[in-house]
């Protein structure tokens, strides 16, 4: 049984552990207004990007000199998973979800005889994935040292991506992280970069007339395609952002109350022992009266 | 009848409204769009894109890598970089011109060099007109 004294050292140190749980979540509170403002502002273009692609490459569908990040090079063999988490910690179960995900994508794979290739972004991804497939993983990006996204990090990945599917390295590429939802809720997702899914894109209503390109479509396509996957790969690592602090600001505030929850208990504890205390001492203290 | 013309860069959307022209740096050509205009889709290199509003009044900003889509519900561009002129300094633009030169001797093959090199041509002309 632990004395009064142990007690009180207990229910002081859960204290500054709840002050430190609370502060978390409010810093989290006010960077996931930053981030979702950033994700926000960024929709407009990854969607103009979209229905233009989406009208280009009907136009392409069927030709042989398609580009082959729109149509794949053919083959089917070598998978490339990009996999975007959080550089940092204490967010529920963010970066394990995002991780599993890509490991059951990862299985899959294996199990059809494909061969895999991993770049993680994010020091928690390689950390998580590390340990089980530490030898399909070629590559990882850290930002940490970068205290708001840029386009130009998402750029810097693309141009690594866009290199090795040059090189031949790989044949189908897949993007990984969390889709941002509500504050409590984010969605692991995989998203195919290359070759380019271009679904869902609407097309404007031109009245008739058709557009005119300049230069032809098939450049204008080349010139978009390496583009689009850095504007897909921008607007993953800003939903990313969006949904970790959402995810530390849920998992904090749980971390809060449990905090709370177990001070309650404590000081009950306490105080029932005290009292148990105080009364056997005035039990002493009478009886030793008594036999007087 | 006025042009609806949009201005978005990947971090945020720069410009968005009715104005009466737009010029804009077009690969093969500078455009410029009236309201109006047929449907057209370009490429577009570095360049300044000219805003005229309705009154007369101008606006430039600084414009790399992207394209342009006209249809008809007006204009939007798309740009990688979008700087008002305003606060486009002459580092800057330097350090565009030295990313440029950069990508010309990184590049592999004939048809990126050439491209690089197209985009410093276009970088150093611009350099030289501020």
């Amino acid at each position: 049984m632990p004395s009064l004294k142990d007690l009180r050292n207990r229910i002081t140190s859960v204290k500054s552990t709840r002050k430190i749980t609370k502060a978390m979540q409010m810093v989290a509170a006010a960077k996931l207004r930053r981030a979702q403002e950033s994700a926000l502002a960024a929709r407009p273009y990854s969607e103009r990007m979209a229905t233009v692609l989406a009208n280009l490459s009907s136009s392409m569908e069927g030709r042989d000199d398609a580009p082959q990040l729109l149509a794949g090079n053919g083959k089917d063999q070598t998978h490339l998973l990009v996999v975007c988490t959080a550089e940092r910690g204490l967010c529920g179960g963010f970066n394990s979800s995002i991780a599993r995900l890509a490991r059951e994508h990862a299985d899959r794979l294996m199990a059809q005889g494909k061969t895999v290739k991993i770049i993680t972004v994010g020091k928690k991804g390689n950390d998580i994935l590390k340990r089980l497939y530490g030898r399909f993983i070629i590559d990882t990006v850290d930002l940490r040292a970068a205290r708001t996204l840029a386009f130009s990090h998402a750029q810097a990945i693309a141009q690594k991506v866009l290199k090795l599917f040059e090189d031949g390295q790989f044949d189908v590429c897949t993007l990984f992280f969390a889709e941002f939802k509500s504050v409590i809720s984010q969605k692991p997702t995989a998203l195919q970069l290359i070759p380019a899914s271009v679904k869902g894109g609407k097309t404007p209503d031109l009245g008739g007339a058709i557009y005119d390109s300049e230069p032809d479509e098939g450049e204008i396509l080349a010139d978009l395609l390496p583009r689009n996957i850095a504007v897909q790969i921008f607007r993953a690592l800003l939903e990313n952002a969006a949904s970790e602090q959402g995810a530390r600001m849920s998992a904090m505030d749980s971390a809060t109350r449990n905090a709370g929850d177990m001070i309650n208990k404590l000081s009950i504890r306490y105080n029932r022992q005290r009292q148990a205390q105080i009364t056997k001492e005035l039990i002493e203290i009478i009886s030793g009266a008594e036999a007087l | 009848m006025a042009l609806h013309f949009e201005l978005v860069s990947p971090e945020r959307l720069l410009f968005s409204g009715d104005v009466a022209e737009v010029d804009i740096p077009g690969t093969e050509g500078d455009m410029g769009i009236l309201p109006g205009h047929a449907p057209v889709l370009s490429t577009l290199r570095p360049g300044v894109v000219t805003i005229t509003k309705e009154g007369g009044a101008k606006e430039r900003i600084f414009v790399r890598g992207g394209f342009a889509e006209v249809n008809p519900q007006g204009l939007t561009v798309l740009a990688e970089v979008a700087v008002p002129v305003a606060e486009l300094n002459a580092e800057r633009l330097a350090q565009e011109v030295k990313d440029a030169q950069e990508d010309v001797s990184d590049a592999q093959d004939d048809e990126t060099r050439r491209r690089a090199q197209e985009n410093l041509d276009h970088l150093q002309a611009l350099q030289s007109a501020l």
